[in-house]
């Protein structure tokens, strides 16, 4: 249970549990006024300091008011100066620094002896990372060290520890966990536009007619962003169609809930596209002056087996051969496949091609873990271009991130094997800029891309990667397949070292253990999804040895004998870094805000040109960049977005007689991804505290399944057995079951497939087959 | 000794009457929305005696709707 840092511990209880049912209420009740309540339900003293950061949740990236008394967070609200969230907060925010003082905070650093768990210093630990280090390199080269961060990374952490891998080190091992959330929406942007990240923002929201959620559970998982839908149509009426494999809060929520077969996502939106071009809903001067049409292979597989390569072969084709295309999406034949009527359908077709109409599409994990995720990706730009509904406030394409920075630090400073701050590592002038910055030969960046994720923990259990450092991240909870890659990861041979706030599985396979300063107790800044760069101050001291990312990986760089290139000082290390870091995005494509701006302001959205946020990029309207009238795609050399032709294709593993269910996988609103900071917070964690099955009412009644029951799960890869959840928080389709992956003590992910989408590489969680049984 | 939270909807138009209801009894305190037909109560009790007689109490209440339960914390 959590002790309150407060005297009058009693009070400050009652007030959390006040601002919970207000963040209840909030989420039923959009545009519910609680204002005035809500600054008296907080704690006051004359000590409370209020410092303004980003949450440190989801990627929709709230502004946050954060209570400091005596230097302990004590209380947290909505900053109502903050564009994103307006003073609102979920109910991870308003609980977010209870996560900061659980029992079991890693305060020492760990090394493991013979088979425990010793104390040591910090000093000795970073000595013993480094010269292991060495050693990795001497014995193995260069490849055989790596690094596996995270979007929860800050923009310096992951800045940093690119400059020291691909830059010093001269490796490009180096990845983080947004390829398992965020590759596919990346590879769709640098597919069809040619340049990453929404061209829209949050504004968004105000002017949209329609909203679209393509397998986008709103309501739990970007709840503030929802309520701001809810409050649309409280006021204007606006329509809110949820599209999806299984009905949830955000399905009871909006005006429709269309139900789709798994894997049917890609024939729907092609179906869509074929209803706008039959009924003449194109926008042909539009398509004509800014578009162009391509293709690209099919069958492109699953990525299943190790070093699996591919890669696609685009080539141009006209309106009519895509139009010819088209016509194995009929609504009737899409009907057949998908299980969504053709009066759905038509539907949908209908808002998207009425000009009236102002559409958003929003989507994150539903089409991004998918084994077809670029695709999907590149199909809701298709029917965006084909209107011409894009780059203007109320038409847009809107990839929402899961993670406070996956944008700010895994897309923008680029910390996946292929990127680089600017560019790709496969670019030499890229490089050469990299160099200059980074002050480093141009030789040590190596030109080719090493491993993806999953295709790095492959290469820990061959042995070709021997060393890896993992930082703010769990995989021993969020790998598909994981036991294979748990097993690789205690092989001989192998040297772990995990920085993190609390023991977790990823912990229990550590060398190596350092204890991290978490959030507010260092310096730091977020990216969010709407391209927002945020800053936030150290409010209060890291418990025991507690050390920054940053710092850490400061640390060993210098011991590795980079002290030139990391000359950064303790005091001033993180301006220092974001003001070399902003040289790689200078000018009006990229441009980011000063930090004595960041300082200032509730976030700026890049590209920041003289003084000004850019809200809608490639829209001469808004977009300093642009160098023509009307849009300019200028990710492409023509200026032309692609509408990209691609077809539906079967999951990696379907439905058979032996494994005769879906196993979808995600989330939900009260724990925080593997649930190792929530699962701290006793609110959150006795709303919800372990996992479940959630099973089809029909299907339980037909195998005599109640709430609590025991099942088993059975896939290719393993079993687990779970309490049952019927007609509870969400309801899946018939033959369908979803499980969340909160709970360490339950790991779907043992069964999980470790299939991925061959373009972006991201893996497909939400699609294997599973046979079930009651225990 | 338990805090609980709550969301109470009242009946449409008796909004003030169940705000009036629960001001009454001790263990309760009321936060009602401004703008939306809805009450955030909180209770907050000694003992599990305390707590079942003060749910008995409330779910008596005419003016009462719908109580949905949002968090709670054993201190």
């Amino acid at each position: 249970m959590y002790t309150s840092v407060l005297t009058d511990r009693r009070s400050f209880i009652k007030k959390m549990a006040m601002l919970s049912a207000m963040t209840a209420a909030a989420t039923m009740f959009p545009g519910i006024l609680f204002a005035e309540e809500q600054e008296r339900g907080l704690p006051k003293s004359k000590g409370l300091d209020w410092k303004k950061a980003p949450c440190r949740f989801c990627g929709v990236g709230c502004g946050v008011l954060v209570g400091i008394e005596n230097g302990k967070a004590v209380a947290v609200k909505g900053d109502p100066r903050s564009p994103v969230n307006k003073g609102l907060c979920c109910v991870k925010g308003y609980h977010s620094v209870i996560a900061i003082y659980g029992k079991d905070r890693l305060t020492k650093p760990l090394i493991k002896k013979n088979g425990k768990y010793v104390e040591t210093s910090m000093k000795e630990a970073l000595d013993l990372i480094a010269s292991k280090m060495k050693e990795t390199i001497k014995d193995h080269g260069k490849d055989a060290v790596s690094i596996y961060g995270s979007g929860q990374w800050t923009i310096p952490d992951g800045y940093v520890a690119s400059k020291l891998f691909k830059g010093c080190i001269g490796t490009n091992n180096v990845e983080a966990n947004a390829r398992l959330c965020m590759a596919s929406a990346v590879t769709g942007f640098m597919t069809s536009f040619g340049m990453d990240e929404p061209m829209g923002c949050y504004e968004d929201i105000d002017y949209a007619d329609v909203f679209v959620l393509w397998g986008n559970n709103m309501a739990e998982m970007h709840p503030v962003l929802f309520s701001r839908l809810l409050d649309q149509r409280s006021k204007r009426n606006v329509k809110i169609i949820d599209l999806a494999t299984r009905t949830t809060r955000t399905s009871k929520a909006s005006d429709r809930s269309i139900i789709f077969e798994p894997q049917t996502d890609l024939a729907i939106a092609n179906a869509i596209c074929y209803e706008i071009i039959k009924n003449g809903w194109v926008n042909k001067s539009f398509v004509e002056k800014h578009c162009n049409f391509n293709k690209g292979l099919t069958n492109i597989g699953y990525g299943l087996e190790d070093k699996f390569k591919f890669k696609d072969k685009p080539q141009k084709i006209s309106f009519d051969a895509y139009k010819k295309f088209l016509e194995d999406y009929t609504p009737e034949k899409v009907s057949k496949l998908s299980g969504v009527s053709v009066r759905d359908i038509k539907y949908m077709a209908s808002y998207y091609g009425d000009p009236n109409k102002k559409i958003m599409s929003l989507w994150c994990m539903g089409i991004n873990q998918h084994t077809r995720g670029t695709w999907m990706n590149n199909l809701v730009y298709n029917i965006h271009l084909l209107t011409g509904k894009i780059s203007e406030p109320g038409n847009s394409p809107f990839s929402l991130t899961g993670q406070p920075s996956a944008c700010g630090t895994v897309r923008e400073v680029g910390t996946l094997t292929h990127k680089l701050p600017y560019g790709v590592v496969m670019n030499k002038k890229h490089r050469e800029i990299a160099a200059k910055i980074w002050d480093v030969p141009v030789e040590n960046i190596s030109p080719k891309p090493t491993y993806h994720t999953v295709e790095m923990f492959r290469a820990l259990d061959r042995g070709d990667i021997r060393f890896m450092w993992i930082q703010v991240t769990n995989p021993m909870v969020t790998m598909p397949k994981l036991k294979r890659y748990r097993d690789a990861a205690k092989k001989e041979g192998r040297f772990i070292v995990v920085s993190d706030i609390y023991p977790t599985p990823t912990t229990d396979i550590a060398d190596v253990i350092l204890p991290a300063a978490m959030w507010i107790e260092r310096e730091g800044m977020y990216g969010n999804s709407e391209r927002r760069t945020q800053y936030f101050e150290q409010m209060i001291e890291p418990p025991g040895e507690a050390m920054s990312d940053t710092w850490q990986l400061i640390e060993v760089a210098k011991r590795l004998g980079y002290e030139k290139q990391f000359y950064y000082k303790k005091e001033t290390h993180i301006e220092e870094i974001y003001n070399e870091y902003t040289k790689f995005h200078k000018g009006k494509k990229h441009g980011m805000a000063p930090l004595e701006v960041l300082k200032k302001e509730s976030g700026v959205i890049w590209p920041y040109v003289d003084g000004k946020s850019t809200q809608w990029r490639f829209n001469a309207k808004y977009d300093p960049a642009t160098t023509k009238e009307g849009f300019d795609f200028y990710g492409k050399p023509d200026g032309k977005a692609i509408i990209w032709q691609r077809p539906y294709e079967p999951a990696a593993e379907e439905p058979d007689n032996e494994y005769p269910y879906w196993l979808n996988t995600g989330r939900v609103i009260e724990h925080w991804h593997s649930g190792s900071m929530t699962r701290r917070i006793p609110v959150l964690h006795k709303a919800m505290p372990f996992a479940y099955v959630e099973l089809n009412p029909e299907d339980a009644k037909r195998m005599k399944i109640k709430t609590g029951d025991k099942v088993k799960l059975t896939t290719r890869r393993g079993n687990i057995v779970l309490p049952a959840s019927v007609n509870e928080r969400g309801i899946p389709a018939p033959m369908q079951v979803f499980v969340p992956f909160f709970d360490e003590n339950f790991l779907i992910n043992d069964i999980t497939l470790d299939s991925f989408c061959p373009i972006s590489k991201e893996p497909d969680y939400k699609k294997c087959a599973v046979k079930i049984e009651k225990v | 000794m338990s805090i609980k939270s709550y969301l109470a909807h009242p009946y449409q138009g008796k909004k003030n009457e169940l705000i009036k209801a629960l001001s009454s009894i001790k263990q309760c305190e009321v936060v009602p929305a401004k703008n939306k037909n809805l009450l955030i109560l909180i209770t907050d009790t000694k003992d599990n005696l305390e707590e079942d007689s003060i749910k008995e109490k409330i779910e008596a209440i005419e003016s009462l709707k719908l109580l949905a339960m949002v968090s709670g914390f054993n201190t």
